[in-house]
């Protein structure tokens, strides 16, 4: 089965060590996800794999094979953007860019997340409500390094799409 | 990362029959391992993907404990909601550790098996007791701020990293485990192994045996905490973590079943402390006793020393708060 | 055409502030950040190139000595191996900032461990990385017990002595005094994107894609390094992916790129792994300080001793000048201040964000701190009292000096209370909550810049130089000058930079690029609007543009027809920089949370107030003061390197155990851009910025957590095992 990258079809490389990551920069041109460290600790990687956010460069592209992946060309374009990353581009909420599509792609899951529910560890209750505050938001999204220090304008960028005043 | 032949089994049967052979691995959320081949510490030549044998549900076990599926992601398991409810020492402890993504991908099984972090192990270019047999301990003499303090021996002093097998062993979960056409339960407290004189195996797990599921046991009254001690507010290992279900009646600690996770090859769980702090009541002097209890066998090698009186001071505050006292 | 300026007297007027089109300084989104936010900025690695070969670059396993023999045939019986590149042009050590000719390149003479020696090339990255593993080395090693990888056990040199009166008396007379030795840890930039270079040869030209900071050295050094004329070199950076001083001058992926393209005739790319990024390019150097004041009863600085310790490979000219503020931020009549440098075999020490103030700030201010306690006065008041009217050694004076509006405004904003401070008054369950504070400054440093500006009749505006914009916001703020130069709305200026075939910029580094090519770019439309004046028949002073032509008049159509204006404006910092001190003033204050078990540390809040002369963009500017901000609190509470001193490996070498702050670390940060226009600093009046939010605020943040829990820590980071170790029972 090929895999399906933003609604295009690709079959799976041949060689089983090529990384999700590398197969989306190096085999379907979409630079737009970018390699940070190759290794889980930064997250610049980071695409929606059906609907979950995770870090494409500890992924083998070959065990993905049928799964729909998003990534960050996916999510808007220049001439229509998504929410999220008009949001980013209003509240300067990057510098040199490099870790920028990565943000955006853990962002748009990281809505959906507090929108099931789901407790993070600054949650006080494990069951209770969850809101966007910029606590939640902080924590949930420290799975992304930014070495410009750009994180105040991430938290208000996103904290403007989930809709709710910074806490 | 070496060449490596890539197989998806059919069926447990089929992916036990697969990784028999010892340089075949099971490839589970692959957060650790293809972290590891990239860098030539783990070097297999087959690659069995687990994924897709079904081996993902978290279901309620007959004796009202919890069976959680081996290739259940650490989020399906945090968020859970009978481990919201009545384990959630285990889904504070998953929610420390790691990042969303991480989780989204790492799974019960394979963060059971994750390696250790000691940096001395993950490059292939320092001696390493553990990724190479007799190769000699960088970490002795070298940088060991991270390293272990109990249960080392002159061969290894890393520590096992994670924080989800912690509050396992907390919670006295077993670990259910299939291969060569049988079936044994390994209780999580006994599946890790101390490095000893053979630091290169990391767990009881034979060739070609697989980790099933994890089994809870019923929910037990008291209070559960997950105390995680780090550098960094998110995203850091453990210096040291104490996960804690402490219970009390009229005024004296009825249940106290703690582990610790940073100190050790394993997660640490020392059953005297149970013993000691039972039938007492809590007192700063009780708990600077349990911790001296826990900690008379510790060793420091040089920069870690700083754990044996960090460990003092957050098992104290775990067990005040657990206990509901002031220090 | 050419705009020729050099700078020798201070430019109080500056048209910027009489025109009309008044976009200077707003805070305008920056044009590139659209591109960044979907994935549609090019970064180094990322040009679609046909036929491109990957390489991987080989890394020596120890730290002194030498390779005598490089197996090659293994490597390359691996599938899809193509060459091993292994010549002598190869690059052992990063080019230091400013360099412009090629560093050290006997690759097989080893001085640190993790020196690249070799490149893997490959049909595909993954037969590369492989078969990088596979190359046989021997090697004649150094006897370890030789190698000096511990500061603190080597001679050192001194590579700098100032002193004024006598220091050890005024320490002995005065009745306070602070005398008191600090550590600081090694630091790495860690820039988001690892290096990376894809170098294509045609047989006459040179033409690499690659991640760097200084085009306008860089080709110089690259040229040098392969043996080519510069013009036969083009190196293209428009996006970087963060920089931090690692990316100033070229590194071995650049180099190994290009001697590989050249050798294969095909396009190679090569990316260093973020491993190697930590081990072969630049470190901040760790130091060891001591720092002694002086001061009357009411704390006026009598004595100011400053001396440090730092590391750096043999045969390398840079020592982190941690000095730097600590000559003139505070009177003091007796004085002494030295340097001195240990030759150590770990990787080359260069600059990181800040070289000098990043670490000898923050020494400086906790100093400050205990003295102020030992006065019985507020830090603040501590610092207003001992602002110096000249520079207290040369007694040259400042261009302009906002350092006690810093002060004032700072406090003002972040609610500081001036009363009598002592540790552990406020405790909220486990937490010891406390307030700290720190002055900031940083040199200001300027170059020699061109840009080329033409003006077309349709009322749009092209700037080229091959100026980089490391995220900083070069792109914006540069449409923004010709934009309110030629009355053009900013969306109607193209910014193009980033390529060697355009005029030479003064590069990114030391906070220097804005001034530096925004007053290139003033000047060269400086002389478009002379043009301009003759074709309105205008003096200069009449000369009001805006919207695409003369104000309520002609159109840029009308008045050129169809030809355009094109200028190029060479910016030469003249004889002024020795008549001024010139430097950006700052002030923070943070409010930390210390655990009292646990000794770990959270910033609630902090506060920073910066004056660096005009604003350009406060939004990009705010960026900016933020990201310095972010970096205090990780020099503060986590970011260290550590060395094995037995073999002097980096035993932290990725981004899990190097720890850079994550997004939990970081509060909400409040900026205060203190209303300056600096004369002297440039034309445009501007200064550095970039780098000012980072030198002291570790200290804000260290003195807060002294005044939660009473745990005086002087060895930075303060992790939370150091803090356990210094607070009281």
């Amino acid at each position: 089965m090929p895999i399906i990258i933003n609604d295009t079809s690709l079959d799976v490389p041949a060689d089983p060590r090529v990384t999700l990551l590398d197969f989306l920069r190096h085999h379907a041109g979409l630079t737009g996800t970018k390699k940070g460290c190759d290794h889980g600790q930064c997250g610049a990687c980071t695409v929606l794999v059906n609907g979950m956010r995770i870090n494409s460069c500890l992924a083998l592209a070959i065990a993905h094979d049928g799964d729909t992946v998003t990534t960050i060309e996916g999510l808007g374009t220049p001439d229509a953007p998504s929410v999220m990353q008009q949001a980013f581009v209003d509240h300067d909420a990057m510098q040199c860019g490099y870790c920028t599509p990565g943000q955006i792609c853990s962002a748009t899951a990281m809505l959906q997340e507090i929108a099931a529910g789901w407790p993070s560890d600054v949650s006080t209750n494990l069951d209770g409500d969850i809101s966007a505050s910029a606590e939640e938001i902080r924590e949930r999204m420290s799975g992304n390094l930014c070495r410009c220090g750009a994180y105040a304008n991430i938290v208000s960028a996103i904290g403007e799409v989930a809709g709710r005043d910074r806490v | 990362m070496r060449p490596f032949h890539y197989t998806r089994p059919e069926s447990l049967n089929h992916a036990s029959q697969l990784t028999a052979s010892s340089n075949a691995v099971p490839l589970a959320g692959g957060t650790n391992l293809v972290d590891l081949m990239k860098l030539q510490v783990e070097v297999p030549r087959k690659l069995v993907d687990l994924n897709r044998i079904g081996m993902e549900t978290i279901a309620e076990a007959p004796d009202g404990g919890l069976t959680i599926g081996a290739l259940a992601s650490n989020t399906a398991t945090a968020v859970h909601a009978r481990v919201r409810s009545d384990y959630p020492l285990l889904s504070r402890a998953i929610l420390s550790g790691a990042t969303q993504q991480l989780r989204n991908k790492a799974t019960t099984g394979g963060n059971l098996c994750q390696r250790t972090r000691c940096s001395y192990f993950t490059n292939i270019d320092q001696p390493c007791n553990k990724r190479q047999p007799g190769s000699g301990c960088g970490a002795l003499g070298g940088v060991a701020r991270l390293h272990a303090i109990l249960g080392t021996s002159a061969q290894c002093i890393a520590t096992y990293p994670g924080d989800m097998a912690v509050a396992l062993a907390a919670l006295d979960a077993r670990v259910e485990i299939t291969g060569h056409g049988s079936h044994r339960s390994v209780p999580v407290r006994a599946f890790h192994l101390l490095p000893g004189d053979r630091p290169e195996r990391d767990n009881v797990l034979e060739a070609g045996e697989i980790i099933t599921a994890v089994t809870l046991p019923p929910p037990v009254k008291g209070r559960q905490i997950y105390r995680k001690v780090r550098e960094r507010s998110s995203y850091a290992f453990a210096l040291v973590s104490v996960a804690a279900i402490v219970a009390m009646d009229s005024g004296r600690i009825a249940r106290a079943d703690l582990a610790f996770g940073g100190l050790a090859h394993k997660p640490w769980h020392d059953p005297r402390l149970a013993d000691l702090l039972i039938g007492e009541q809590p007192s700063a002097a009780l708990f600077d006793k349990a911790a001296c209890l826990l900690l008379e066998n510790a060793r420091s090698h040089g920069e870690n020393e700083f754990k044996i009186p960090l460990t003092r001071r957050t098992l104290a505050a775990v067990l005040a708060e657990a206990t509901e006292i002031d220090l | 055409m050419t705009g020729q300026f050099t700078q020798d007297a201070p430019e109080t007027e500056c048209l910027l502030d009489s025109m009309r089109q008044d976009v200077i300084g707003k805070p305008l989104v920056r044009i590139d950040a659209l591109a960044k936010a979907t994935g549609t900025a090019t970064y180094a690695a990322e040009y679609p190139v046909k036929d491109c070969l990957e390489g991987v670059l080989v890394t020596a396993p120890f730290a002194r000595g030498r390779i005598t023999g490089i197996d090659i045939d293994t490597c390359l019986a691996c599938d899809g191996v193509v060459a091993v590149i292994d010549n002598e042009k190869l690059i052992a050590r990063c080019a230091q900032g400013t360099a412009g000719e090629a560093p050290v390149q006997e690759v097989r003479k080893v001085a640190y461990w993790g020196q690249p020696f070799a490149l893997v090339v490959a049909e595909t990255f993954e037969q590369a990385r492989d078969a990088s593993k596979h190359l046989k080395i021997t090697i004649q090693d150094d006897d370890l017990s030789d190698i000096p990888c511990d500061p603190q056990a080597v001679e050192p040199e001194n590579q700098q002595y100032s002193s004024q009166g006598d220091l050890p008396h005024a320490m002995t007379e005065a009745p306070h005094s602070v005398d008191a030795k600090f550590t600081t840890a090694g630091h790495a930039s860690a820039a988001m994107e690892p290096h990376a270079a894809i170098a294509q040869w045609d047989g006459q030209t040179l033409t690499v894609h690659a991640s760097l900071q200084m085009l306008n050295y860089n080709i110089s050094e690259l040229a040098d390094a392969v043996g080519l004329e510069e013009n036969q070199v083009r190196i293209v950076s428009r996006f970087v992916g963060g920089g931090f001083g690692s990316k100033l001058g070229i590194s071995a992926e650049t180099v190994a790129a290009s001697l590989a393209a050249m050798q294969l005739k095909r396009p190679v790319r090569v990316a260093m792994s973020r491993q190697q990024v930590f081990q072969c390019v630049m470190r901040r150097s760790e130091t060891s300080q001591r720092m002694r004041l002086a001061a009357g009863k009411d704390g006026t600085l009598q004595g100011f001793g400053h001396e440090a310790l730092v590391s750096n490979l043999p045969d390398e000219q840079f020592a982190e000048p941690v000095l730097q503020s600590s000559e003139f931020l505070y009177a003091g009549d007796n004085r002494l201040l030295t340097l001195d440098l240990a030759r150590v075999h770990r990787m080359t020490a260069g600059s990181v964000r800040a070289p000098g103030e990043a670490v000898g700030m923050p020494t400086l201010e906790v100093a400050m701190d205990m003295l102020a306690e030992a006065c019985s006065i507020d830090p603040v008041e501590l610092r207003l009292k001992n602002i110096p009217d000249r520079h207290p050694m040369k007694g040259t004076p400042f261009s302009s000096h906002k350092l006690a509006e810093c002060l004032q405004q700072g406090a003002e904003a972040f609610g500081w209370d001036s009363g009598l401070r002592k540790p552990r008054q406020r405790r909220e369950g486990e937490w010891w909550i406390g307030t700290g504070m720190a002055s900031a400054a940083r040199v200001h440093n300027i170059a020699k810049a061109k840009a080329r500006v033409t003006l077309n009749p349709d009322g749009t505006a092209l700037v080229e130089s091959d100026m980089t914009d490391l995220g900083t916001g070069t792109y914006t703020i540069l449409g923004q000058i010709a934009g309110e130069m030629l009355g053009l709305d900013p969306s109607n200026v193209l910014v193009d930079l980033g390529d060697t075939r355009l005029p030479r910029g003064p590069g990114s580094g030391g906070s220097w690029g804005a001034a530096s090519i925004a007053s290139a770019v003033y000047v060269a439309c400086k002389a478009i609007r002379e043009k301009l004046t003759k074709y309105a028949n205008v003096t200069e002073g009449e000369l009001n543009l805006k919207d695409g032509g003369v104000e309520g008049g002609a159109s840029f159509a009308q008045l050129l027809g169809d030809k355009e204006l094109r200028e190029e404006g060479h910016y030469e910092p003249g004889d002024i920089e020795d008549d001024y001190v010139a430097a950006g003033f700052g002030a923070y204050f943070a409010e930390v949370r210390v655990n009292a078990f646990t000794g770990e540390t959270r910033v609630n809040r902090m506060t920073g107030a910066f004056g660096f002369g005009r604003v350009l963009n406060e939004r990009t500017a705010r960026s900016q003061c933020q990201g310095g901000m972010v970096w205090s609190i990780g020099a503060a509470l986590t970011e260290a390197l550590h060395f094995d001193p037995r073999d002097g490996h980096l035993v932290n070498c990725d981004l899990a155990e190097y720890h850079v702050p994550v997004n939990r670390d970081v509060p909400e940060l409040e900026v205060i851009m203190v209303e300056e226009r600096d004369p002297a600093a440039s034309p445009i009046q501007a200064k550095g910025i970039g780098e000012l939010g980072m030198c002291g605020g570790a200290a804000a943040i260290a003195n807060a957590i002294y005044n939660a829990c009473g745990a005086r820590v002087r060895d930075f980071p303060i992790t939370p095992d150091r803090v356990v170790a210094c607070m009281p029972d």
